[in-house]
């Protein structure tokens, strides 16, 4: 069996912390020797894990926390992006390409297909009020298949 | 010592424009009435406020026929900085200034491309 690492990183819902853990979680994954573009597609899945705790996680319920955890292991990154807050009443809806709530902010809506492009895996829980989490996988190049 | 750093400290925290101008430097300069933007840094949810204000600020200021926003300077970019260069595509449209982009980094040039957006506002 391979050894496996984790990190558990968990910060308030803030703007300014947005460059820091996706900082973290590339500094997490350079354990695994990914390329520069593997290393930009973690960073800009997390980012707009993050961006969608910020701008939608807490609405109309103050502030709160996001917690981050990943495990590196067998050529393989997981990332597990969470929040409490209220969560997303309509999953399908929200991962649809450019579909946004919030289009008078100049919003893409392109959050979760940049993630599911970028990465190699990607699975959202979550409920209305119940909070959401994002688990993400990205399978190291070269790695992965001989790793196990 | 730290008497002195907390003033600077809370002033940071506060207000975080400081915290802002770290992360997006914005240069410009007119050329045969083309304004020329150059962006620098990381575009993201944080510094899009500031960089919307400081892009719109130029865009109006003086009369151009084009503008091209250099995004060499972008070390990092999401989906966030789509939506800001779409809505000052759409404040030009409004004037028919036309909007090119120009030396995209690998990532921020992933993300453009994946959202169509050279369609409307062309890499040159």
């Amino acid at each position: 069996m391979k050894e496996s690492n984790e990190m558990t990183l968990t910060v308030p819902a803030i703007g300014v912390n947005e460059a820091f853990v996706r900082g973290a979680v590339a500094a997490f994954a350079v354990q695994l020797d990914p390329t520069v573009e593997e290393i930009n597609d973690i960073k800009t899945a997390v980012s707009e894990a993050v961006t969608n705790c910020i701008v939608h996680g807490y609405e109309g319920k103050g502030s709160g926390d996001i917690t981050v955890k990943c495990s590196a292991g067998g050529g393989r990154l997981h990332i597990a992006v969470s929040d409490a807050g209220v969560g997303i009443p309509d999953v399908a809806r929200a991962r649809e390409m450019f579909y946004t709530t919030k289009p008078e902010q100049e919003r893409s809506g392109m959050g979760f297909a940049i993630m599911e492009t970028f990465m190699d895996a990607l699975e959202v829980e979550s409920a209305a009020g119940s909070g959401t989490i994002v688990k993400m996988e990205k399978r190291i190049k070269g790695k992965a298949d001989k790793a196990d | 010592m730290i008497f002195l750093l907390f003033p600077l400290y809370s002033l940071i925290i506060r207000h975080r424009f400081f915290v802002i101008l770290f992360y997006v430097r914005i240069e410009s300069k007119v050329l045969n009435q083309t304004l020329y933007i150059g962006l620098n840094g990381e575009l993201d949810e944080h510094a899009a406020e500031y960089t919307r204000a400081g892009l719109d600020g130029l865009m109006t200021a003086g009369s151009v026929q084009r503008v091209v926003i250099d995004l060499s300077g972008l070390s990092f970019m999401d989906s966030t900085g789509v939506g800001v260069l779409i809505g000052r595509f759409k404040k030009l449209k409004a004037r028919n200034i036309p909007l090119f982009l120009a030396n995209p980094t690998s990532g921020a040039d992933k993300v453009l491309t994946m959202s169509g957006i050279y369609q409307i506002m062309p890499k040159i």
